[in-house]
C-alpha cells in the first residue's frame, strides 16, 4: 500500500530533540579549533578530531532511540527552529534543523562510518606532518554533510551542499604538493560546479513557483491546484543534475577517479559515509517533486542504469586498485539512483543499498588504504599478490567487504542488491524489464571486478619489489576495519528482516511496503542473481586467477577494453566537447579584446599622444616668440571686439 | 580740451614699448620697455578718467604704478641671478625651458 505524502507538517521539537544543532556544532567547532588554531594543536588535534564526530554519533543514537519510542508518522518529524536568517518581506530563509527517519539514518550512517574513519586516519596519517590540518578538514566535510542531511529547507541544504564541495576540494587536495592532485581536486570542484548549478536552478524555480523552498512548503504545494507538469519535470531534472554532481553520475562521473589522489581515509569518507550520498539523499528526501513526475523519474532511473553499467565496465579495466573501488562507488550509486528513480515505494531501498554500502566500502577502502600502507602507498594491483599471508587481517575484514558488494548470501549487499533488481523488475514494461536486466548483469560485472581485485591483491605470487616489505597495519586501523566487516555482515539482517528500515523510513519518504504481486517470485530471482555472481566470479578466475598476472598491462587488447582503461572516454568527451572548443572561445576572445577593444582604446592614445608631441614643439623656450604669440592673440581679440561692437 | 594728443602719444608710446620687447635681445631693455607699455597705458588712463571727471582711472594708474614697482624689483632681480650664472643678458640665451 503505497500512500503519497500530502500536507506535510512538522511537528515542533522538544526535550533531547532540542540537541540537534549539536550534531552539526561538535565538529564544525572542532574544524574552527583545528583549522584556526595554528601548530599549537598539532600535538593534541587528532584526538580531538576524533572525538567531535564520535560525540555527535552518541547524540544521534540518543536522538535515534528517542524517535523510534515515539508514534510513528508526524511525530517523528521534529523540526527545531534555531535563527532566522534572511527576514525579508516575502522570502523568509530559515536555519532549521529537521530530524526525522531519513535525517537520523543519515546522521548516524555519517557520523558512525565516519567515526571510524577518523580514527582510522590517526594510523594512517601518523607519519604525515600536517595530520591536525588533515582532521580540521575532516570534520568541516562532516560538519557540512550534517547540515546537509539535517537542513529543514533547501536553501539550507544547499548551504551543506557547498561546504560538501569545499571540504572535498580540500581533501582531495590534501598532498597539493602533488600536481596531479591539484589537477583533481580542481577537477572535482569544476564538475561539483556544473551540478550545483542545477541545485540552484531548481531552488529558484521552486521559489518562483511556490515562493516558498522549505521541504514542507514545496512537498504540500506540489499537490495544489494549477501546478504545471512542466515546471515539475524541470524542478526534477535540476536537481538531478545537482545530484549527478555531487553523487559521480554520468555524465557528471569523471572527477571521481581523479579524486583518488587524495589520502585514503579520505577516499573512503568521500565514497562510503558523504559527499556521494548526497545526491541519493537529495532525489530521496524530494520524493514527493518526483512522485508527480514520471519523466523525471524516469531521467533518474535511466541515469542510474548507465551509471551502474559504466562504472562496473571501467572497473573491470583499471589496475589501480582504489581507481576500481571507485568505479565500483560509482556502479553501486547507480544501484542506488536506479532505486530511488523507481519512484514511489522504492526510495526505502535506495537508501538501504546506500547503508550497505556505506559499511562494505568503506571497510574496502580502508582495507585498500592498509594494503597501500603496507606495501610503500603503492596502489597498482600488479605490484601485490599474495598479500593473504602477510596482512591475514586485511584480508579477512576486505573479504567480508567484498563478499558484501558481490551479493553472496547472508552479506548484506544480498539483500539490498536483490531488494532493487527485484523493484525494477515489478515496475513492468519495457524499461523495468530493461532495467531489471543492466541490474542483473551489473551484479554479474560487479562480482567479475571485485574477484579480479581480490585475486590480483590476495591471492597468487608476491609481485612486489625486492626494497618493499608488506607488513600488518597497526590495530588503531584494524579495529574500525573490522567493526566496519561486521557492519557489512550484519547491516543486511538488521535493516531487511521485517521490513524494518522500511516501516521506519515512511514517514520521510512514503510506505513501500511490499504488495505481494511480484513479476518474478523473489526466490527465484535471488538465484539468478547468485548464478550470474557466481558466474562473474568464474569468469574472473578463468581470465586473471587461473596464470600468473603479467607485471605489465598487456598492449594487445580489444577496442573495447582500451576504452575502458581510459574510463570510456569520459576525460576525451569533456576535452573534446567542453575544454576544446572553450579553449578556442577563450584564445578568440582574447584576441578580439587584445585587437578590438584594447586596439581602438590604444588607437585613441596613440593619436592624442601623437598630436600633443607634434604641438610640443612650439614650445620652442624663446621669450620673444611668446611675447610675439601674445601679441597676436590680444589683437585678434581686440580686432573681433571692435568687429562685434561696430559690426 | 583735446584728448586726442595725449591719446596719440599714448598709443605711440605703447607701440614704441611693443616693438622693443620683441625685437630687443638685451633683457634689460626688453624690461624698460615693458615699463613704457605700462606708463602708456596709465597715460591713457588718466587722461580718460580726466575726460569722464572720475578719479577711477587715476586710481587704477597708481595701482599699476605699486604693481609695476614690485615687478621691477623681482624682474631686476631674477635678471641678475640669471647674468651671474650664465654671463649673459640676452632673452635668447635664457631657453632652457622648453619642450
Amino acid at each position: 500500500m503505497y500512500s503519497a505524502l500530502h500536507a506535510v507538517t512538522y511537528a515542533k521539537s522538544t526535550g533531547v530533540f532540542d540537541l540537534t544543532f549539536l550534531l552539526v556544532l561538535f565538529p564544525a567547532a572542532s574544524a574552527a579549533v583545528l583549522l584556526l588554531g595554528g601548530r599549537r594543536t598539532d600535538r593534541w588535534g587528532h584526538l580531538l578530531g576524533c572525538a567531535a564526530p564520535l560525540a555527535s554519533f552518541v547524540i544521534g543514537v540518543i536522538e535515534f532511540f528517542a524517535l523510534i519510542s515515539r508514534d510513528g508518522g508526524q511525530s517523528r518529524q521534529l523540526d527545531q527552529h534555531l535563527w532566522t536568517w534572511v527576514p525579508v518581506a516575502g522570502f523568509h530563509a530559515n536555519v532549521n534543523v529537521l530530524l526525522d527517519p531519513l535525517s537520523i539514518t543519515f546522521v548516524l550512517l555519517i557520523t558512525g562510518v565516519g567515526s571510524l574513519i577518523h580514527i582510522y586516519s590517526v594510523g594512517y596519517m601518523e607519519h604525515d606532518p600536517d595530520r591536525r590540518r588533515f582532521f580540521g578538514e575532516l570534520n568541516l566535510f562532516v560538519a557540512a554533510m550534517l547540515l546537509l542531511v539535517l537542513a529543514d529547507n533547501y536553501l539550507l541544504l544547499y548551504v551543506g551542499w557547498e561546504g560538501v564541495g569545499l571540504a572535498s576540494y580540500l581533501l582531495i587536495g590534501f598532498w597539493s604538493h602533488k600536481p596531479s592532485a591539484a589537477v583533481a581536486a580542481k577537477k572535482a570542484f569544476l564538475v561539483n560546479r556544473v551540478g550545483d548549478v542545477g541545485l540552484s536552478i531548481a531552488i529558484m524555480l521552486m521559489f518562483a513557483t511556490f515562493g516558498t523552498f522549505s521541504f514542507s512548503g514545496v512537498f504540500t504545494a506540489v499537490h495544489g491546484p494549477g501546478v504545471r507538469s512542466g515546471t515539475m519535470l524541470a524542478i526534477g531534472l535540476m536537481l538531478l543534475l545537482g545530484a549527478c554532481g555531487k553523487s559521480a553520475q554520468a555524465p557528471l562521473q569523471s572527477w571521481l577517479l581523479d579524486a583518488m589522489e587524495g589520502p585514503t581515509p579520505v577516499s573512503a569518507l568521500i565514497h562510503a559515509a558523504t559527499m556521494v550520498t548526497a545526491g541519493v539523499y537529495l532525489v530521496a528526501r524530494s520524493g514527493a517533486i518526483y512522485d508527480v513526475s514520471p519523466h523525471a523519474r524516469l531521467a533518474v532511473e535511466i541515469v542510474g542504469a548507465v551509471t551502474l553499467t559504466m562504472g562496473a565496465i571501467i572497473g573491470c579495466a583499471h589496475d589501480d586498485i582504489k581507481k576500481v573501488l571507485a568505479a565500483s562507488t560509482m556502479s553501486q550509486i547507480g544501484y542506488m539512483m536506479l532505486a530511488v528513480g523507481l519512484g514511489p515505494g522504492v526510495y526505502a531501498i535506495g537508501i538501504m543499498h546506500l547503508l550497505t554500502h556505506g559499511f562494505f566500502k568503506a571497510n574496502m577502502f580502508l582495507g585498500a588504504g592498509s594494503v597501500m600502507h603496507g606495501n610503500n602507498d603503492e596502489v597498482n594491483m600488479r605490484r601485490y599478490g599474495g598479500l593473504r599471508k602477510l596482512m591475514p587481517v586485511t584480508f579477512v575484514t576486505f573479504g567480508f567487504g567484498y563478499l558484501a558488494i558481490i551479493g553472496i548470501i547472508p552479506f548484506s549487499g544480498f539483500f539490498s542488491k536483490d531488494k532493487i533488481i527485484e523493484s525494477a523488475l515489478d515496475k513492468g514494461g519495457a524499461t523495468g524489464d530493461l532495467f531489471g536486466a543492466v541490474a542483473i548483469a551489473g551484479a554479474g560485472l560487479t562480482a567479475f571486478y571485485m574477484t579480479r581485485l581480490m585475486i590480483m591483491t590476495f591471492f597468487g605470487v608476491k609481485r612486489w619489489p625486492r626494497d618493499v616489505h608488506p607488513h600488518e597495519s597497526p590495530k588503531i586501523m584494524l579495529i574500525p576495519m573490522a567493526i566496519l566487516a561486521a557492519g557489512s555482515l550484519l547491516a543486511g539482517y538488521l535493516l531487511v528482516l521485517g521490513g524494518s528500515l522500511q516501516h521506519f523510513l515512511t514517514p520521510s519518504v512514503g510506505s513501500s511496503i511490499e504488495q505481494g504481486a511480484h513479476t518474478i517470485s523473489p526466490w527465484v530471482l535471488s538465484v539468478i542473481t547468485l548464478a550470474v555472481v557466481l558466474g562473474g566470479v568464474a569468469a574472473a578466475w578463468w581470465l586473471v586467477g587461473r596464470k600468473p598476472v603479467p607485471a605489465e598491462p598487456p598492449t594487445h587488447v580489444t577496442l573495447a577494453t582500451k576504452a575502458a582503461r581510459r574510463s570510456l572516454l569520459g576525460d576525451d568527451i569533456n576535452e573534446s566537447i567542453f575544454m576544446h572548443p572553450g579553449a578556442y572561445l577563450t584564445r578568440a576572445l582574447v584576441f578580439f579584446d587584445n585587437r578590438g577593444v584594447d586596439g581602438m582604446v590604444n588607437g585613441l592614445a596613440a593619436l592624442v599622444g601623437g598630436s600633443s608631441a607634434r604641438l610640443r614643439r612650439t614650445q620652442t623656450g624663446f621669450v620673444r616668440s611668446y611675447a610675439l604669440s601674445m601679441l597676436a592673440g590680444a589683437l585678434a581679440i581686440a580686432v573681433s571686439l571692435l568687429l562685434v561692437r561696430v559690426g | 580740451m583735446r584728448v586726442d594728443y595725449y591719446l596719440y602719444l599714448s598709443a605711440v608710446l605703447f607701440t614704441i614699448g611693443a616693438v622693443g620687447v620683441l625685437v630687443r635681445r638685451n633683457a634689460i631693455v626688453v624690461f624698460m620697455c615693458v615699463e613704457l607699455m605700462l606708463n602708456a597705458v596709465n597715460l591713457s588712463l588718466v587722461t580718460f578718467a580726466r575726460l569722464n571727471g572720475s578719479l577711477d582711472g587715476q586710481i587704477i594708474a597708481f595701482f599699476v604704478m605699486v604693481v609695476a614697482a614690485a615687478e621691477v624689483v623681482v624682474g631686476l632681480a631674477i635678471i641678475m641671478s640669471i647674468f651671474r650664472s650664465r654671463r649673459s643678458a640676452s632673452v635668447d640665451d635664457a631657453n632652457l625651458l622648453k619642450y
